[in-house]
């Protein structure tokens, strides 16, 4: 429960069920009127400068350290910049299928549990409902089925990642130029028992995504929701790609601003501004400027940007998605939840058809070219664009290295959507309750932040809220362990 | 299964590139060196919810994990199961993940937390500080004759828990040998 005072500051510290480290301020004026509502990320900083000086061959393996939460999309996207590094680019249909099964397994793992464990109690028992129940014991309470299907869903993802990238901790299927090993036949099998299973529990999935928000519609139109830029990388012919393609930028209205752009040229069309209240970079479309310029990814933009599907199932779904929006971009940001879903039956589409491709048996895992010094590599991880930048020496050593992780593109988005829902729902009010934050709360859980390359030690919080008033105090501070 | 035979898990979990963030996954590649029978190590970033399947396969589940703020060298304590609404990331507590595995898999396994006190986390780097190394060492030193005879209450193996205190606090060997006996 948040009290309010004369003073008029909220904090939200930690905003739950959402990754890593964070904080939330809502400055209200003496009337209880949102002045500003600003989400602030504790970014760790100085990994560019960790990762200076080690071998590049070292790189994909280290940045999975970067994040504990996806250290897959680190390393694939680390990898795909080696490649290049070393002439590898064209990588062997095995080995290519086989990191791209890694990735389908990474994003039906944390797609699912974002959507059981994370958001699902706001969906099903609704914002303002007990915040005793709204959460993941009330989902076993009253839905043990959907909580044991997200368990075994994540456990599934889980086992595609150690069977095509080793160990968690010391994941290093990817190497420079290939994989460093194929897929046997009894790990396909022992995948493809379950397989039917996945594919069911992920229909029923997109079936409550959906089902809610068409049921809701009214409610969450509105909701937090603005009308923005969109991003991704899109295939050569259009469709949906998570691991390899060209960058795709729209606008509202769905008009390209640029298409099919290389990833080794994303610099001519991707600046990032630096903002003196965050830690974190504000990346922008360089024609468009840093006012117009920003934009979003994850699953909402990589919906809108793509011109379809390469799986029959997800693509009538996408159909089925745009059509409530008449073919335009989607800018409901509750939205986020049923294309994630979308993504998740695409992945596990996905996997069913690379099990049963007999490449991923094949013996041929590695290519080699001529070395460069620079490279660039472009991955969607499951939250977003992810871009890679790296620079050797002539002695094989990191000498520069660049990142843009998937939430620092949605920095201006999550606080746009902060600022509106704080506006909808707390501005005014006389007495600001733990349903009206868990609103704010609701919204920036919608983009599946990650907001952790953090430790996660016994006794760490990650994120917290202040309430602040017009004279700058601290007038009530939120936090969940 | 009768208590003292049953299957083992331990799960260190932490970032060794977070400096002593590290000390989980340190000590689980400790314990699976000794290559114990009925003792299987696993190791991530982090616990999470597919955890509680492994675990509900196991009779006795041992949590390895930095301690930001916990005693030195390191705390032992049995955990129960508990539902909770701190869900705040993807890695869950150890109390929640023991609920997962009763409450989804009819678990009845029990839990124990071995926290190693850490110094250093905010800055990345794969080193374990020196004083995060001796706690290490401590901690393996305490919890490997455990592992061998499956026996983790507080007279097993020297009985150095701390009983007064609900849980095992160790100060260092010679104290906590004192305290117990």
């Amino acid at each position: 429960m948040v009290s309010t005072s004369d003073a008029k500051r909220i904090v939200i510290e930690p905003v739950t069920r959402v990754e890593g480290h964070g904080k939330v301020t809502i400055l209200l004026d003496e009337a209880n009127r949102v002045q500003q509502a600003r989400l602030h990320i504790v970014e760790f900083r100085g990994f560019e400068r960790f990762i200076q000086g080690r071998p590049y061959w070292e790189v994909p393996v280290l940045v999975q350290r970067l994040c504990g939460i996806c250290p897959v999309s680190h390393h694939l996207c680390a990898a795909k910049a080696v490649d290049r590094l070393v002439g590898g680019e064209s990588l062997t249909p095995t080995a290519e299928k086989m990191r791209r099964l890694m990735h389908y397994g990474q994003f039906f793992q944390s797609h699912t549990l974002h959507f059981f464990h994370l958001c699902s109690p706001d969906l099903l028992f609704g914002f303002d409902s007990d915040p005793a129940l709204r959460n993941v014991v009330g989902v076993i309470q009253k839905h043990p089925d959907l909580a044991k299907q997200a368990v075994m869903m994540r456990k599934f993802g889980q086992e595609v990642i150690k069977v095509t990238a080793g160990k968690k901790i010391h994941g290093t299927g990817a190497i420079p130029g290939g994989i460093n090993k194929n897929l046997s036949i009894e790990e396909r099998d022992a995948l493809l028992n379950d397989m039917d299973q996945m594919l069911q529990w992920s229909r029923g999935a997109l079936r409550i995504a959906r089902d809610y928000t068409l049921q809701h519609l009214e409610e969450v139109r509105d909701f937090g929701s603005f009308e923005s830029n969109h991003l991704s990388i899109v295939r050569a012919d259009g469709a949906l790609d998570i691991y390899d393609g060209g960058l795709r930028a729209i606008d509202a209205d769905g008009n390209r601003i640029f298409d099919h752009v290389g990833n080794q040229a994303y610099l001519e069309q991707i600046a990032e501004e630096v903002k003196s209240w965050s830690y974190m970079k504000f990346p922008f479309i360089r024609s468009l400027g840093p006012e117009d310029g920003w934009y979003r990814v994850g699953p909402l933009a990589r919906i809108n940007t793509c011109d379809f599907i390469d799986t029959p199932e997800a693509d009538g779904a996408r159909k089925e998605f745009m059509a409530l929006t008449e073919g335009k971009p989607n800018h409901i940001t509750m939205a986020y939840h049923w294309a994630r879903m979308i993504e998740t039956l695409h992945a596990a589409e996905k996997i069913r058809d690379l099990l049963n491709d007999p490449d991923l048996q094949g013996e041929d895992l590695v290519v080699k070219g001529e070395k460069r010094r620079e490279a660039v590599g472009i991955i969607e991880a499951p939250r977003g664009t992810l871009f890679h930048h790296y620079r050797i020496n002539e002695n094989d050593q990191v000498v520069m290295a660049n990142l843009i992780v998937s939430t620092t593109s949605n920095n201006e988005p999550m606080n746009r959507a902060v600022r509106k829902v704080a506006e909808q729902h707390i501005s005014g009010n006389a007495e600001i309750t733990e349903g009206m934050l868990n609103h704010v709360e609701v919204a920036i859980r919608a983009y599946d932040p990650c907001l952790s390359c953090a430790t996660h030690a016994l006794g760490r919080m990650p994120l917290t809220v202040e309430l602040v008033d017009h004279e700058g105090k601290v007038i009530d501070r939120r936090a969940k362990d | 299964m009768p208590e003292g035979t049953a299957d083992i898990l331990l799960i260190g979990y932490g970032n060794p590139g977070r400096l002593d963030d590290g000390l989980g996954p340190a000590i689980a590649a400790r314990v699976a060196e000794l290559d114990l029978a009925d003792v299987t190590v696993d190791s991530d970033y982090q616990l999470t919810v597919e955890d509680a399947a492994a675990i509900a396969e196991h009779e006795v589940v041992i949590f390895a994990d930095a301690d930001a703020a916990g005693p030195e060298p390191f705390s032992f304590r049995p955990v129960e199961p508990q539902r909770g609404d701190g869900f705040s990331t993807h890695s869950i507590e150890p109390a929640a993940v023991l609920a997962l595995a009763r409450d989804l898999f009819n678990a009845s396994t029990r839990g124990y937390i071995l926290g190693i006190r850490g110094y250093e986390f905010n800055e990345f780097g794969e080193a374990l500080s020196e004083k995060a190394r001796a706690n290490l060492h401590s901690a393996l030193d305490f919890i490997e004759p455990r592992l061998r005879q499956r026996d983790f209450e507080p007279s097993a193996a020297g009985g150095d828990l701390h009983p007064t205190r609900g849980y095992a606090t160790i100060n260092g060997e010679q104290a906590c040998a004192t305290e117990s006996t």
